[in-house]
Order: structure tokens, then C-alpha cells, then sequence
């Protein structure tokens, strides 16, 4: 642009021209902008799932503390009860699914902590809490993890032990339907009580005061489940509201774990 | 002929009046900012001045006791995904899981906020990690540690970086080339908000905005 004396006229176009030049750049600046900020290539749920999910996984197999020390728990506990009791089989049959889902229920209990406390400790949770994804999606996945983990070996092995105590050959079928939907509430529940204590230094006893009352409903209707088993009689009832319990806790749960870890973080 | 504004462009993010009280002790109060493209910004302070409290706040990670953060004039708690997407928070604990290799730990970094996993080597190389992508991180030092969770700034795509003390067991050279990062990431119309005890040394002083917390036990509840 050549510099000469404007006229009036001359200088409105001029401060014309420098507007559009303003706009022309700051049309620039944003599309610069958006080109940083594209939008992100994965943000499915299942993909979130999915990442969540594999990491949670593949340190478990490499800290395989976390998966020997619960079943190993569960194992001790249930084979002292006959050292303790006597070898006599009425009254071990008798008490069996009793001592194996409080076992379990205690195995479960043992294990929760492991659930959020690392990653709060290295900082991840953070970065958890900060992705685009909602943060319901991966609370999910690594609840589903940690039943991954701790659940189903309990369920594998609990037939064996189930031998050791003389449980009713009827019940078989009832103690790993009962274990099957039961212990996903178990780590379903443990998750909000986890969620809740992650941010304290020694919450270890205010967890379990806190989660071992929602584990009563599961624990009495499991049992009876078995023990109606055992008589011959359709168990159905009690099943279905574990299945209850557990649909109920699958869809509301992931949401009270994020609001509490929110609360956790904050 | 349209009266237009001077400056179109909106702020990435804005805090405004806020206040934040820890352990009964008034860290700030009324801090009102805006954080434009382009700019870097330090937020200085003693020990317990409140500059991880602010960062916390302005990344959501926080609730202020009072007032808000905006993230281009919307509240960020009405747009946390977008939000999100558009933010990488770096705090001083890096979030890098020890039972991970180096790549993995950047892997799953990456993938969780949604950037590309490929060419996941380079970047690591970049921050002088190339031959430790398959140690686990628990066999790496500290610095080392925080180089894999810096290693996302060069793949990020977020505008906005909110960095807590990212020089930490970082050695000079490392910390020279994160500041060259800063600087072009402010020139692709990005942000910076760190905070560090030490002088940014070849970014320009007058590039650098500063906000100096200052707690007095003076100002607290009077």
C-alpha cells in the first residue's frame, strides 16, 4: 500500500479495509485453532471400554499379586472351617454355602481396595477423570476387571471347595448361579464404597463399614438359594432377585462411583 | 456499515471471581482471568500459595468455593466433553502405571483422550526415551517417569496445556526443548498455563504472562 495524504473518504475505506483485514485474521486464528483441536478419532463407548479394560488386565497379569492373594484367602478360609468344626458331614453340608459365599464376600471385600487406590496414587485416576469419555463407560470397565480378576476365579474354584464342606449334590447348580450374578454386585457395590474412601489415607475400616451392609441382601438370599436347592425346591424366587440386585446395581452404580470419585478427587 | 468488534477471537478459557479456601485458609479471592490463544502463562507463588489449587480449579478437576471457569464463554461444567477433548492436564503426579512399559504407558495416555497411537516411538525418542519402549516403567527413574507422561505433549491436539510443575526432575536439556514446545504450541494458537519455581529461559519474558498468588495470613476471613 502506497502511503499518501488520504482524503475523508480515503480513510474510511482505509479503516474499512483494516476491519476486514481484522476479521480475515482472526478467521485465520480460528481455523488454526480448530486444526489443533480436531476432533478426536476414538470416542466410542466400546473403544473406552474396551482401552480401559486391556490395561486393567494386563497389570493385573503382571502383579499377580492381585488375583492369587483374594482366591488364596477364599481357599484358607474355607478349608480351616472343617479343621475347626470336625470332619462330620451333616453339619459341614449343613453350613457350607454359608462359609463359602461369606468367604467369598470377605475375599471380595479384601481385593476392593485395589480397585481405584493405585491409580489414585500415581495420579491416573486425574487423568481418567479428564478424558473426553464419561467417565460412567470406564468405571464400568475396570468394575468389570476387577470381577475379571476376583469374581470368577471364585466361581471356578468354588465347586472344588464345595466338595471339601459335602454340599448337597443339588445345590452344585444353585452355588454357581448364586456366585455367577452375586459377585458381580459384590464388586458393583464395593466400587461406591471404594470411590468414597479413595481420598482418605486409612479408609480400610470406614470401606468396610460401609459396604459389608449392601453386601447382607446378596449374602442372605445366595444362601437361601442354596439351602432351598438342597431341599429340592425351586430356587427361582431368591435368583431372581439377585439378578435383580444386580441389574440394578449394573445400571446405577457406575454413575455413583464417578460422582464419588469426583468428590474423592476434589 | 456493520460496527464490528476489535477482536473477535474468544478467550479459550476464563475464570471468573473465583475463590478458593483450603484447610480454612483463603488461598485467593475474586481471581478473575482470561487466557487467549497464544499465550503463556505462569502462574508464580510460595509453597502453599494456592498455584496447584488453581490449576486443579481450572481444569475442572476442582469446584472453586465460589465462582466459575468458562471454557470459550460456556461454563465447563455444561461442556465437559468438549472441554475435555480440547485439554491436557499435566499434574505432578504423572499417572504413569509401573507395571507398564514406557510405550504402553504413552499408548494408553494417548488413547484415552482420544489422539492417534501411531508414531508412538518418535515421540518417545523426542524425549530421549528411544531404547526404553519396552522397560517397565517401574525400572525407569523419576525423570524418566515424567518423560513418558510428557511425551504426550508432542501428539496432543488440545489447544489448552495446564501444566503443574512440568520441569520437575526434568534435566536442562529436557527442560530447554519443553520450552521450545511451549513456545511453538503458543504460536499454533494454542495456551500454556504452567507453573514452575524456576525462570523460563528461552522464552521471552515479555511472551510470558504472569500471575503471582500471593497468601497473606492477613487476608484470611477479614
Amino acid at each position: 500500500m502506497t502511503l499518501k495524504a488520504p482524503s475523508a473518504l480515503e480513510t474510511e475505506k482505509l479503516a474499512v479495509t483494516l476491519d476486514d483485514t481484522l476479521i480475515e485474521n482472526s478467521i485465520i486464528e480460528n481455523t488454526a485453532l480448530k486444526s489443533i483441536a480436531q476432533s478426536p478419532q476414538h470416542l466410542s463407548y466400546r473403544h473406552a471400554f474396551m482401552l480401559v479394560l486391556k490395561r486393567d488386565l494386563t497389570i493385573a497379569m503382571r502383579h499377580k499379586d492381585d488375583i492369587i492373594n483374594p482366591l488364596l484367602f477364599f481357599v484358607i478360609v474355607v478349608t480351616l472351617f472343617p479343621l475347626g468344626i470336625g470332619p462330620e458331614a451333616q453339619t459341614l453340608s449343613r453350613i457350607a454355602p454359608g462359609i463359602i459365599w461369606v468367604a467369598a464376600l470377605l475375599a471380595t471385600l479384601l481385593s476392593l481396595d485395589r480397585l481405584f487406590k493405585s491409580d489414585h496414587l500415581d495420579g491416573s485416576l486425574e487423568q481418567m477423570l479428564l478424558s473426553p469419555h464419561p467417565i460412567f463407560v470406564l468405571v464400568l470397565a475396570k468394575i468389570f476387571a476387577h470381577w475379571l480378576i476376583t469374581g470368577l476365579p471364585l466361581l471356578l474354584i468354588a465347586p472344588l471347595l464345595a466338595v471339601l464342606l459335602h454340599l448337597n449334590e443339588q445345590s452344585y447348580t444353585a452355588l454357581l448361579l448364586t456366585l455367577l450374578l452375586g459377585t458381580p454386585v459384590l464388586s458393583l457395590l464395593g466400587a461406591v464404597g471404594v470411590a468414597l474412601t479413595v481420598g482418605i489415607k486409612k479408609g480400610g475400616v470406614l470401606l468396610s463399614l460401609l459396604v459389608l451392609p449392601l453386601y447382607i441382601p446378596v449374602l442372605i438370599f445366595a444362601t437361601s438359594a442354596i439351602d432351598t436347592a438342597a431341599l429340592g425346591l425351586p430356587y427361582s424366587g431368591q435368583l431372581a432377585i439377585i439378578a435383580a440386585l444386580f441389574f440394578g446395581s449394573l445400571t446405577l452404580a457406575p454413575f455413583a462411583v464417578g460422582a464419588a470419585l469426583k468428590v474423592s478427587t476434589n | 456499515m456493520n460496527i464490528l468488534p476489535k477482536k473477535i477471537s474468544t478467550p479459550l478459557i476464563s475464570a471468573v471471581n473465583l475463590t478458593c479456601i483450603r484447610e480454612e485458609r483463603l488461598l485467593f479471592d475474586e481471581l478473575s482471568l482470561e487466557i487467549n490463544p497464544g499465550d503463556i502463562v505462569q502462574v508464580e507463588g510460595p509453597n502453599g500459595s494456592g498455584k496447584t489449587s488453581l490449576l486443579r480449579i481450572l481444569s475442572g478437576l476442582s469446584q472453586p468455593y465460589d465462582g466459575k471457569i468458562l471454557y470459550k464463554n460456556q461454563v465447563i461444567n455444561y461442556c465437559r466433553e468438549e472441554f475435555h477433548q480440547n485439554l491436557l492436564y499435566f499434574g505432578h503426579l504423572s499417572g504413569v502405571k509401573g507395571e507398564m512399559t514406557a510405550e504402553e504407558n504413552l499408548d494408553f495416555n494417548l488413547a484415552l483422550h482420544g489422539n492417534k497411537t501411531e508414531e508412538n516411538l518418535a515421540y518417545l525418542a523426542k524425549v530421549n526415551l528411544a531404547g526404553f519402549e519396552d522397560s517397565l516403567a517401574s525400572h525407569l527413574s523419576a525423570g524418566q517417569h515424567r518423560r513418558i507422561a510428557l511425551a504426550r505433549l508432542y501428539q496432543s491436539n488440545a489447544p489448552i496445556w495446564i501444566l503443574d510443575e512440568p520441569f520437575t526432575a526434568i534435566d536442562k536439556q529436557g527442560v530447554a526443548s519443553l520450552e521450545k514446545l511451549f513456545s511453538a504450541h503458543a504460536e499454533r494458537g494454542g495456551c500454556v498455563i504452567l507453573t514452575t519455581h524456576q525462570d523460563l529461559i528461552s522464552i521471552k519474558p515479555e511472551q510470558v504472562k504472569k500471575i503471582t498468588l500471593d497468601y497473606s495470613y492477613d487476608s484470611a476471613f477479614d
